[in-house]
């Protein structure tokens, strides 16, 4: 079947008959959020700030056709998040193409955020990151209970691991035997 | 400097990093002098907003000295108080000259449908917040206020956020005279939205959270009925019965993607970040309202989709209404409103906690250890 490509041309509205007859600028459910000057009809036509200017990567929607006049500078895109980021922004914010990857790449850059912190012998305290000094002064109850029940459960984890690696060895060692009959 | 650096989910600390510095000419940068932690933040620090970045300081309510400017910045000199609007707003865009301040147009690249805000990931805009001793204001002509004369620091940081959030709540639910509204939450901006809809001429107004020492307090602030959710059986039922069967007029969303009380929401939204949060609050407040009510909005979600009964939305003629609040635009009734003393703002501040202690506050806020309400972080030039 053949493509046929939609034309469509700007209506003028003064010809339309019954145009805006009924308008009425109060029922606005916006108001007073919003003091209406229909400024958008005129599109991205407005007297812009200056640009900001860097040598930071800035990553910008493709909703968009530019940087903003200013922007944050914080934490770059860098290593792996930074690819995955960049991957991300190529689709728009209405994708899931956009935010799983960028919720992938917050995942990769924790990874990345210990790795830096090793780099720099830098060994990060991850209980005190995690404010249990708080715990410890407000919720000390919940906070050892936490700790008990991890604590049986990892004990718990490791001896059936341990059992299940002591029947293997058991087993690697009397196949020897029934080899040698 | 000190600053609060994230390092990922539930794990934030105290770090030095470099002073921040002009980089455009309607820039200043502001001493910090108080910094609170909103119930947005902990969004972040959940792990729940995308393209939160490790390494990037949180902080969106500020109030500070004005320690350097742009050459662009006519309004304010150095040594100025501020209290600074979580917005980032050029005061030029179609949206600025709307009002709209939490729409700006030239302060976020790396998102459309919001803003730029201090410190609210690269989805709002990838700037350093003000939870350090220092930040970067962009346009500082337009946001940043000089604090009036005599206004107690605790509630001139309260107004940078939680006040016009909370009184944005109210007016979207366009209230009116007699009109009986129900808050979803207890938080800081709960509290302040029940306070809110008295002064547009509430009748009754109702707030539904499940934690007893906040609906305590909100019961004397506002004041107002509270009501535990855990003890009410069915929330919607309990709503109508209390309305005559009708539903509230007015419902208002004060909690967003963290709340609790549906087990879907939560396992969906808050621990398989499958949707844009758990949007329980929202789904609640859209069929406890009346038939032809109005559904507002402030409850923080993330961008992807959400669960919510739109097909009620629908059939019950519903007006739904939301925004970032439009802090500059308010600012000036709520400082009067500050100033003779109906509101009392810094009431809800319960916990003062150095900078350098962030790690703990986040966990006190986030847990509600310790009866907390409103932790405000306090740098160390500001305590001496």
């Amino acid at each position: 079947m053949e493509n046929t490509a939609i034309e469509n041309t700007v209506q003028d509205t003064s010809q339309i008959k019954g145009w805006g007859v009924d308008s009425d600028t109060e029922n606005d459910p916006t108001y007073p959020m919003k003091h209406r000057n229909n400024g958008e009809h005129a599109g991205y036509s407005w007297e812009r700030p200056p640009q900001q200017q860097t040598d930071v990567e800035i990553l910008h929607s493709n909703e968009r056709p530019n940087v903003s006049a200013v922007f944050g500078t914080s934490t770059p895109p860098a290593g792996l998040s930074g690819m995955i980021r960049r991957y991300a922004f190529k689709y728009s914010e209405s994708s899931y193409g956009h935010w799983l990857p960028l919720m992938l790449a917050d995942r990769v850059g924790v990874v990345e955020g210990y790795l830096e912190d090793f780099s720099r012998g830098h060994v990060p305290n991850v209980f005190a990151e995690r404010g249990w000094k708080a715990e410890w002064k407000h919720n000390r109850t919940s906070l050892v209970k936490r700790v008990l029940v991890g604590a049986v459960v990892a004990t718990a984890a490791v001896a059936y691991l341990r059992s299940g690696s002591d029947d293997s060895s058991a087993k690697k060692e009397r196949r020897p035997r029934r080899a040698r009959r | 400097m000190l600053a609060m650096n994230f390092r990922g989910p539930l794990r934030v600390r105290i770090d030095h990093k470099p002073m921040p510095e002009i980089q455009h000419p309607q820039d200043a940068i502001v001493r910090v002098t108080r910094s609170c932690i909103c119930g947005s933040d902990l969004h972040l620090y959940n792990g729940s907003v995308p393209d939160t970045r490790v390494g990037m300081t949180f902080g969106h309510e500020v109030t500070g000295v004005v320690e350097e400017l742009g050459a662009g910045v006519g309004n304010l000199k150095i040594g100025d108080q501020v209290l600074v609007p979580f917005n980032i707003a050029c005061g030029k865009c179609v949206f600025c000259q709307q009002e709209l301040y939490g729409n700006c147009h030239e302060s976020n690249s790396q998102a459309t449908a919001v803003g730029g805000i201090f410190g609210y990931s690269h989805t709002g805009g990838g700037y350093d917040g003000g939870q350090a001793e220092y930040v970067r204001v962009p346009y500082a002509d337009v946001g940043p206020t000089v604090i009036p004369e005599g206004m107690d620091p605790d509630d001139a940081v309260m107004l940078t956020d939680v006040v016009p959030t909370g009184y944005q709540a109210a007016e979207m639910g366009g209230i009116q005279p007699g009109d009986t509204v129900v808050v979803f939450g207890a938080g800081p901006v709960g509290i302040m939205a029940a306070r809110c809809a008295w002064l547009f001429g509430a009748g009754r107004v109702i707030v539904i959270d499940h934690v007893d020492y906040r609906l305590e307090f909100v019961k004397n602030y506002a004041p107002c009925e509270a009501y535990n959710f855990k003890s009410l059986g069915d929330v919607v039922v309990f709503l109508k019965r209390t309305t005559d069967w009708m539903g509230a007029d007015v419902c208002i969303d004060a909690v967003g993607a963290e709340a609790a009380g549906r087990v879907m929401q939560t396992i969906l939204g808050r621990k398989l970040l499958m949707q844009g949060g758990s949007a329980t609050a929202l789904h609640w407040a859209i069929n406890s309202v009346k038939k032809g009510g109005i559904v507002s909005i402030v409850g923080v979600y993330g961008p992807i989709d959400t669960l919510v009964p739109i097909g009620n939305v629908v059939n019950k003629g519903l007006t739904l209404r939301g925004n970032q609040a439009s802090v500059k635009r308010l600012l000036p009734r709520l400082i009067e409103h500050v100033q003779n003393g109906i509101l009392d703002p810094k009431a809800l501040i319960t916990h003062r906690i150095p900078l350098e202690e962030v790690s703990d506050a986040y966990r006190i806020f986030s847990a509600k250890l310790d009866n907390c309400i409103k932790p405000v972080l306090i740098p160390p030039s500001a305590r001496s």
